[in-house]
């Protein structure tokens, strides 16, 4: 994560936070399966995305904004859409960022937050097709973190999906082997909606939606997302080399499949608001 | 978003322009400080559609040691556009216009800071184009200008920016999208505000040399405007803070200087306090 | 005041804070409280970076041991630097890690600062010394001097009010130690709320009141816990 020497966290700050996990509380007063305080902002571009929205968890916050562009569909599914989510760890959301090109970490939050949402079906991919083999939709999604407080993962989920569902994108025909806007409006065809959630180690400790401060301190994470039948769709274990054990693997999913219910309550909340 | 095309003229023949506004209107515009706290300093524009987010980090350690200035801070100015502040996505590579962007606005703001004051780091500055519809050179200038004070950089003076130009023989101040792309010229400037030097000055188009000197005078006249907007925004960020009932800045000032004094003396970490 | 903002003409001169031009005026650089001493006028900055003065006290974490020295983060810009003879009794081990490491946290002085060199720290006097247990709080290095108060009167109100341990660094880092979470969760909440009124007056009897109401409340949830066990002792006396 760069060469800032504030990466050195300090054994006070370790230990502060493992003393209190011990007596099983956290530094902001959370339960160990407690999201911190979640808001939920739809269509911030208006004039400009096709969807958008801004998510706050905590002191954390995220913006996602969605983009549908006519293209050529992948030559191994010439009669599906296709979804593209990238995200950006720009330097304006922490001192932790550098300047330049994406890292690795970019790279993996794109990938985790990408793998959730196309492991899921959320998109309804043959529905964006417009002509089979030569043109469909695609759907480009983009988050850029403005404040990095921990868990950028979850909060990008939750943004990107609230952009995605919330889209209105102009509807393309052919005509004469030409693509052109029928006058209307549509939205993304949704099929499914996954909600992904972190889960850190700490110790023999699992507490979900890490502040930076525990992230300093984990010994890894693990992020499952889970679709609205209480599927697993998919997981990425990562944030640290720490190993852990299949009853810890359990405890996590268990966690997960609980909090995910508010989540997504909030996203279906949040979609509904738009009208 | 339907595809944009020419508006058949940008100015009616009431002398109004697209938006209503006349020729030596400026959009709404609305200035806030400290909007991300993990920022050291930071605001937000919306000038009419334009949303700009603008954070300072700073003055810090810079990496790579070797743009390190021995006698004073180093600027460094990177503005972004996300994806999908613009109708047509743009790609999420750094384009040369951000980058010329990027070092004009590290020009318009230098003046204005006092960088001796902090040799061997660097003062960065990150702009987030949101929603990008005309105007956002100078629209993040005046953001950034903003941000640097709220981080407590020493500066002479806010730095305002406006970008007046031409549409249908008429001279016209903050273009918008269309103005900007279907105009005559368009000129941005930025100043400082006390003895109205340019800091930032670009031009394009056709203008003849009254006409531009007609349009610079304009121009001051609405940064001198946005000025007392920037010092409002200031001013509110601070007052905000203080609970009802507490004196005026005046008093507010006196009661401060008899608490002021740090007696900064002896650390109280005792020997008898060892255990 | 905001920066550009015109302070005085004629007899005065700038001080910290403040700029003045060849028209012999004298204007805010910073956004703060104007303050006149004698024929000087400076700005008290509202925010800022910790930039070292000579004789801080400051908390810092070591990040890198280097020879006889160790590169110590005290926030700001500037790292720092702490050399063994200013910090261990001769004669010293080659390997200073055996005493302090990577990770350590320390409170000592700003010894030497200037544009060519520094900040340079020591441990050498009384109260200077690696830190362990309790937690650290980050404040803005700006709002410090409020948080000490005149001759130390915010920090004494708080620590004998709380009965806890302090350290508070120029830097922006408050060393803090209770006898336990909710007591150390007060003293949080009272720095939090000088760090955002710091430029208000009359803030000295506000947190002196939020801290009465907090610890009454504290003393409430415990009084009444152990009247529960009291009545339930009672009932299991009575059957």
């Amino acid at each position: 994560m760069g060469d800032f020497s504030a990466e050195v966290i300090s054994h006070i700050d370790r230990n502060y936070i493992m003393e209190l996990l011990k007596k099983g509380e956290r530094s902001d007063g959370r339960a160990f399966d407690e999201y911190r305080p979640i808001e939920i902002q739809v269509d911030v571009v208006p004039a400009k995305a096709d969807g958008s929205a801004i998510v706050r968890l905590g002191a954390t916050s995220v913006i996602a904004g969605v983009k549908v562009l006519v293209g050529e569909p992948f030559p191994d599914t010439p009669d599906e859409g296709v979804t593209m989510i990238s995200a950006e760890m720009a330097p304006i959301a922490s001192p932790l960022f550098e300047v330049g090109p994406p890292k690795e970490d970019a790279i993996e939050l794109a990938r985790v937050v990408d793998r959730g949402v196309r492991e899921s079906e959320t998109v309804d991919a043959k529905a964006l097709c417009i002509e089979s083999g030569k043109k469909v939709y695609m759907v480009f999604v983009d988050i850029y973190p403005l404040e990095h407080d921990g868990n950028l993962i979850d909060a990008s989920s939750i943004a990107s999906n609230v952009a995605v569902m919330t889209t209105r994108f102009p509807e393309m025909e052919m005509e004469d082997k030409e693509v052109v806007p029928t006058g209307k409006l549509i939205p993304i065809p949704i099929k499914n909606l996954a909600v992904e959630c972190t889960i850190t180690k700490i110790g023999q400790n699992l507490i979900i939606d890490p502040i930076l401060k525990e992230e300093f301190v984990q010994d890894c994470r693990l992020t499952v997302s889970i679709d609205q039948n209480d599927n697993l769709t998919a997981m990425q274990k990562g944030g640290g080399s720490g190993p852990m054990s299949l009853k810890q693997i359990e405890a996590a999913i268990d966690m997960s499949l609980e909090r995910s219910k508010d989540i997504r309550k909030l996203i279906e909340q949040a979609v509904r608001s738009k009208k | 978003m339907s595809p944009e095309t020419r508006p058949d003229f940008l100015i009616t023949p009431e002398g109004l322009r697209l938006d209503g506004r006349r020729p030596d209107e400026l959009r709404p515009i609305e200035l806030q400080c400290g909007v991300l706290k993990t920022a050291d300093g930071s605001a937000s524009i919306r000038q009419g559609k334009t949303y700009i987010l603008a954070a300072v980090y700073g003055p810090r350690e810079l990496h790579p040691r070797h743009l390190t200035l021995g006698d004073r801070a180093f600027l460094r100015c990177v503005y972004r556009m996300a994806t999908f502040s613009v109708p047509d996505r743009k790609k999420a590579a750094p384009s040369r216009r951000e980058r010329e962007i990027s070092m004009v606005m590290t020009n318009a703001l230098e003046p204005a800071l006092f960088l001796e004051e902090f040799p061997k780091t660097v003062i960065d500055v990150f702009i987030q184009v949101i929603q990008a519809d005309g105007g956002t050179r100078c629209a993040s200038i005046t953001a950034a200008s903003l941000a640097l004070a709220d981080a407590g950089i020493p500066m002479r003076s806010l730095v305002p920016a406006v970008a007046v130009g031409k549409a249908d023989g008429k001279l016209i101040v903050d273009l918008g999208d269309e103005e900007d792309k279907y105009g005559q010229g368009d000129v941005p400037i930025a100043i400082l505000p006390r003895t109205e030097e340019l800091t930032l000055l670009q031009q394009d188009g056709y203008f003849t040399r009254e006409e531009f000197l007609e349009a610079i005078q304009m121009g001051i006249t609405a940064c001198k405007y946005i000025h007392e907007l920037q010092k409002d925004a200031l001013k509110r960020a601070y007052a905000k803070r203080a609970p009802e009932g507490s004196e005026e800045e005046e008093e507010g000032g006196a009661g401060y200087e008899n608490d002021l004094e740090a007696d900064i003396g002896d650390s109280d970490y005792d020997e008898e306090d060892e255990r | 005041m905001v920066p550009g903002q015109l302070l005085a003409e004629g007899r005065y001169h700038a001080s910290t804070g403040t700029y003045s031009e060849t028209d012999g005026k004298v204007y805010s650089a910073l956004v703060g409280l104007a303050e006149l001493r004698g024929n000087t006028v400076e700005v008290v900055p509202l925010e800022g970076a910790y930039i070292p003065r000579e004789g801080d006290l400051v908390i810092g974490t070591i990040t890198q041991v280097a020879g006889n020295n160790w590169k110590v983060d005290i926030g700001g810009p500037y790292e720092a630097s702490l050399h063994a003879n200013n910090a261990l009794r001769r004669p010293y081990d080659e390997d200073i890690s055996r005493y302090m490491n990577i990770g350590d946290v320390i409170c000592a002085e700003v010894i030497t600062f200037d544009r060519n060199s520094g900040p340079f720290l020591s441990m050498k006097g009384r109260g200077f010394k690696k830190l362990t247990e309790g937690m650290i709080l980050e404040v803005s290095p700006a709002k410090i001097p409020r948080i000490i108060g005149r001759q130390g009167s915010m920090i004494n109100m708080i620590k004998d009010l709380l009965h806890i341990q302090t350290v508070v660094g120029q830097n922006g880092r408050i060393w803090i130690r209770a006898s336990d979470i909710p007591t150390l969760r007060i003293a949080v909440k009272a720095f939090k709320m000088i760090e955002e009124q710091a430029h208000t007056s009359k803030l000295t009897d506000r947190i002196d009141l939020m801290l009465q109401e907090e610890k009454a409340k504290l003393k409430g949830t415990q009084g009444a816990r152990v009247e529960n066990e009291k009545d339930d002792s009672e009932k299991e006396d009575s059957n």
